[in-house]
């Protein structure tokens, strides 16, 4: 048994970032676990440009984004092991890890960062009809056979679902000469950016339909067209709008999800919403001593808001580790309600230091000109007035340290959106 | 007469821009002044940032991923994809490393965006 | 010249396979994919049925009831998984007793012995997740479920060990018989000669019965679609559960898979193409609004992955099985629909032993029966596991990560005969892409395997051989 005072899992920027600040918060004993042949996770493969406007000031492609990362590791000389996958975690902080050389690994931690990102939903997951041929991936597959291999998926395309990650990789085809002949989204509005949707498509003419959806893939062996139709206000496709598009591949961008299982093993509860586990405000989850932050605790939008995540979610294991005696303190739930979908962390510490905090959340449709207001027994506490909202748009709500007293006093806590 | 979806804000204004005199270009339908002076940018002088991937010999990866060290005039995004095709660059690649120097006479060079070290 | 030439690799061409190499003959089987169980094989119930449903007197009663009995044996020495889960037959209505009455006459009939009627609330304190609106049903005690393309990989590889040659992408264009001599002639221009054929070869078995015999037979695919269930929801049910016909048509199962994944279906639907196996969005609507009577609690959100394969339904609605009466030496396993999986073991014994009667054939004093299935790290306990990288360290690099497959399973899947030829092939003798994320991260890394140990470009990797290319080529070309 090999012991390690914080030990992280997922080697991306959420892993990173976190490992960074609890060496930074005073730790050395830290070990990173990454399951891939190389550090720096999902960015690797997202050679796009657009990350760290907040975090650098300027902006970066993926690979640029982790290699900051990777260089400030290096200096730390904190310790990772690559091609390591962890099979399990459990409740008393007890790891398995497998790797080549090592064999398997027995790992004690007095405290684990989970931060393994998210998986995509596959094809069964929206249940989409047709032949079962070659020439069908996720976006985010497509996005490693082009940018990490050099393979080309195929020439004629169709994508279902407008995730940024579709409408990057309708460019990205495109810019290796394929043909992308639509965007098919289910929903009556985008859950990508709107910088994306004019830099991907409207830039090359790719049309973007919303309310359609893809019912029917032909080619036994390889997809050799697909079948699209308008979907009513219930989501049923109207079979009388049904068309036929000729493609050789078919791309999925239809959401992601965190990648809970090691979590769930350890006995974590997970919330149903966001598929991440429950966190307090030191994003710890009801098992004491595992904490989570970036994709695995619930999917963000920018890379710039994992890192800042994560970069709690180190120092405050860091404190965690460092009390004398772990004193078990009672947690308010933080209720989404009135078109909020969630809100991140879902409780918060009673009777804890008034610090600053920030709740993330995301809304559940699109809404103008409203606010969103934190609420505590009945008193607002912070109000944050919206032009729009979007549910592809996490929203951020900084509050004070005076507003966040308030919060750990409190017996009910709402987070909602009125209309202004 | 040219219409933009403004990438500023989640808004996304459509903007509509009369550019039929140049000096006095006019958008109409922007919620602030940086749509403003998007919908402007949009019709005069629209830039992007192109990124790909070239091929790598003896590279611990097959590709190496790269970008337009800035943005470049739109309408050359694909005359300047055509440069790297065929292009093959000896690893070890840095991050910076010139893969291509000075883009169709616009001063301005592809360069990598990812390390790839030797393969032994 | 071949003593049998058996056309198809399925579970039944497989096992016949297998069973005939107990004796010394040159067996050839001619497959039309590029691997063992690419049709129903890969894509039904995988249910070992008891033997109460099928009607006395019937082929499919006998070989049901013989089959089932083999499974506990047959699976030890074959190693592939089976257990034996019990399944209810249940009833939403008092109108129910009659049927369920019926299927216990059968079931005394058929000889299958642990068969009871118990009420709705006895039922759900052995199954709690069934409805509340089940008032009765049947319980079968030795109902099981198989893996049926596991089972059939391992009757191959075992055959394969006994001497029997497997020839893939043979398709087979005409047979004949020139004296004692039948001339069997693939699409692809080669002639195999036989002195007996095994008439193997699911929904076009009948295509190659009426080529060479005048008793002619019909047989219509069936489709019959399925959603699979992630298997973190755990086995929502540890039995089998069935739905009793009613006038408003025959119900949906929903029942544990060996992998403790969760499978729903299937639907009927008769089709006219052989090879049409896509779904479609109205049946899985309807298999799904069918199986949440029985288990309401089911979630859409917990699918991984819809498939569908096609029953071999013949016209006269039971098996054919025996030589034909006017080609000697031309024996016929056609029309075998469900029960079929639990069937296969007991058709293979009765057509290799009158196989083996027909040509006087000695046994084969070097047969082997037992076989081996690759090492999962995923069941392997520590100690196992510390071992097994000590020994190959490509135990210790996990591929696949919803289902923790390792490099050494993905490559001894590829290099053992019949081995993995494709994506497909690798997903099902080692699950590598069988899980949640559905081949989503593990595909550039098995391409890659597969393209180091088959010699191949990965432009060349196929997900299921023919036409079916992972990629197309390679970006700036």
């Amino acid at each position: 048994m090999k012991n390690v005072r914080i030990l992280i899992i997922g080697g991306g920027p959420a892993g990173l970032a976190a490992a960074i600040s609890a060496y930074d918060k005073g730790e050395r004993d830290i070990l990173i676990l990454e399951r891939e042949d190389k550090l720096g996770g999902i960015l690797n493969q997202c050679i796009h440009n657009g990350f760290g406007l907040h975090t650098f000031k300027e902006e970066l492609t993926g690979p640029e984004y982790a290699q900051r990362f990777i260089d400030q590791v290096n200096e730390r000389q904190i310790k990772y092991l690559l091609n390591t996958t962890v099979i399990r975690v459990e409740e008393n902080l007890e790891v398995k890890a497998l790797n080549e050389e090592e064999g398997l690994l027995n790992i004690k931690a007095e405290a684990i960062i989970l931060s393994c990102g998210c998986r995509e939903r596959p094809r069964g997951g929206v249940n989409i009809a047709g032949s079962r041929g070659s020439g069908i991936y996720s976006a985010g597959t497509a996005q490693k056979l082009v940018n990490i291999d050099g393979l080309m998926p195929g020439k004629e395309v169709v994508i279902l679902g407008s995730g940024d990650i579709g409408l990057i990789m309708a460019r990205r085809m495109t810019f290796e000469g394929a043909k992308v002949k639509a965007v098919v989204e289910l929903l009556p509005y985008s859950s990508g950016l709107n910088r994306n949707i004019v830099q991907c498509l409207n830039d090359f003419d790719i049309p973007l339909m919303f309310s359609h959806t893809v019912v029917d893939i032909k080619g036994e062996d390889r997809v050799t067209s697909v079948v699209i139709a308008e979907v009513d206000d219930h989501l049923n496709p109207k079979m009388e709008t049904a068309q036929e598009i000729k493609c050789d591949t078919l791309l999925l961008s239809v959401g992601l999800l965190p990648e809970n299982e090691l979590a769930k093993g350890a006995g974590v509860s997970l919330s149903r919403i966001t598929r991440g586990a429950y966190v307090d405000d030191n994003l710890m989850t009801s098992v004491p001593g595992i904490f989570e932050c970036g994709n695995v605790l619930h999917v963000h939008d920018l890379v710039d808001f994992v890192s800042l995540e994560a970069k709690e979610a180190g120092e405050k294991a860091v404190e965690y580790i460092n009390e004398s005696e772990h004193i078990k303190i009672d947690r308010i739930e933080i209720k989404a309600e009135d078109g909020v979908r969630y809100v991140v962390p879902e409780f918060i510490l009673k009777n804890n230091d008034a610090s600053e905090m920030t709740l993330k959340m995301r809304v559940g449709n699109v809404y103008r000109k409203t606010k969103i207001v934190v609420e505590a027994d009945g008193e607002v506490i912070h109000s944050k007035p919206k032009q729009i909202v979007t549910p592809g748009e996490m929203e951020t709500i900084p509050l004070k340290s005076d507003e966040v007293l308030k919060l750990r006093n409190a017996k009910e806590i709402k987070v909602y959106l009125r209309s202004v | 007469m040219k219409e933009f979806i403004c990438i500023n804000c989640p808004l996304g204004c459509h903007l509509v821009v009369d550019d039929s005199d140049k000096n006095n270009v006019k958008v109409t339908g922007y919620t602030c002044l940086r749509g403003k002076q998007y919908g402007i940018d949009e019709v005069l002088h629209p830039k992007r940032m192109v990124t790909s991937s070239v091929i790598v010999l003896n590279g611990k990866m097959p590709v190496v991923s790269v970008k337009t060290k800035e943005a470049i005039p739109k309408g050359l995004i694909f005359k300047s994809l055509e440069l790297l095709k065929g292009l093959k660059i000896e690893a070890p690649v840095h991050i910076g490393d010139v893969v291509y120097q000075n883009i169709l006479d616009t001063g301005i060079d592809f360069v990598a965006t990812r390390n790839v070290e030797r393969s032994k | 010249m071949y003593d049998c030439i058996i056309i198809g690799a399925g579970i039944i061409g497989s096992s016949v396979a297998r069973e005939l190499s107990k004796s010394k003959a040159k067996i050839l089987v001619l497959e039309r994919k590029n691997d063992v169980a690419c049709g129903t094989t890969k894509a039904n119930s995988g249910i070992i049925h008891a033997g109460y449903d099928a009607a006395p007197g019937s082929l499919k009663a006998k070989f049901n009831v013989e089959g089932a009995k083999m499974y506990p044996a047959l699976s030890k020495e074959l190693d592939f998984p089976f257990g034996r889960n019990g399944a209810f037959v249940l009833s939403f209505s008092e109108d129910g007793k009659i049927g369920l009455e019926e299927l216990m006459e059968k079931a005394k009939k058929n000889g299958v012995e642990g068969c009871s009627i118990l009420s709705g609330d006895e039922i759900r304190k052995i199954e709690p997740s069934v409805s509340k609106d089940v008032v009765m049903g049947l319980f079968a005690r030795t109902s099981g479920i198989a893996s049926p393309y596991e089972m059939c990989i391992a009757m191959a590889e075992n055959a394969y060990k006994n001497g029997v040659e497997f020839s893939f992408e043979k398709e087979v264009e005409s047979i004949n018989k020139v004296g004692d001599i039948f001339e069997v002639k693939t699409v692809s221009g080669e002639l195999f000669e036989g002195r007996t054929v095994v008439n193997c070869a699911g929904v076009y078995a009948d295509t190659i019965n009426n080529q060479i015999s005048s008793i002619k037979y019909h047989i219509t695919a069936r489709k019959g679609e399925y959603c699979l269930m992630d298997k973190d929801l755990g086995c929502v049910t540890k039995a089998t559960l069935f739905q009793l016909p009613t006038k408003m048509g025959k119900g949906v199962l929903v029942a544990p898979t060996t992998h403790c994944n969760l499978i729903v279906g299937p639907s009927a639907t008769d089709v006219n193409d052989k090879d049409n196996v896509a779904t479609t969005y109205e049946k899985l609507d309807e298999i799904w609004k069918k199986a949440t009577l029985t288990v309401p609690s089911l979630s859409k959100s917990g699918i991984i992955t819809q498939f569908s394969g096609l029953r071999a339904h013949e016209a006269g609605d039971d098996y054919v099985i025996g030589f034909a009466k006017d080609v000697p030496g031309f024996f016929n396993c056609l029309g075998i629909e469900s029960p079929g999986l639990a069937s296969s073991p007991a058709i293979a014994s009765y057509a290799a032993k009158e196989i083996k009667n027909y040509l006087s054939l000695e046994d084969n004093p070097n047969f082997d029966g037992k076989r081996k299935a690759i090492k999962h790290v995923s069941s392997m306990s520590d100690e196992e596991l510390i071992e097994a990288v000590k020994e190959n360290k490509e135990y210790g690099h996990i591929v696949c990560r919803c289902e923790v497959v390792s490099e050494a399973e993905i490559r001894e899947a590829i290099r053992r005969k019949p081995g993995a030829k494709d994506l497909d092939g690798i997903k099902r003798r080692v699950r590598a892409g069988m899980g949640r994320c559905q081949m989503g991260f593990c595909t550039p890394r098995v391409m890659e395997i597969l393209s180091e140990e088959l010699g191949l470009s990965l432009e060349e990797i196929t997900k299921k051989g023919g036409n079916s290319p992972v990629v197309e080529g390679r970006i700036k070309e």
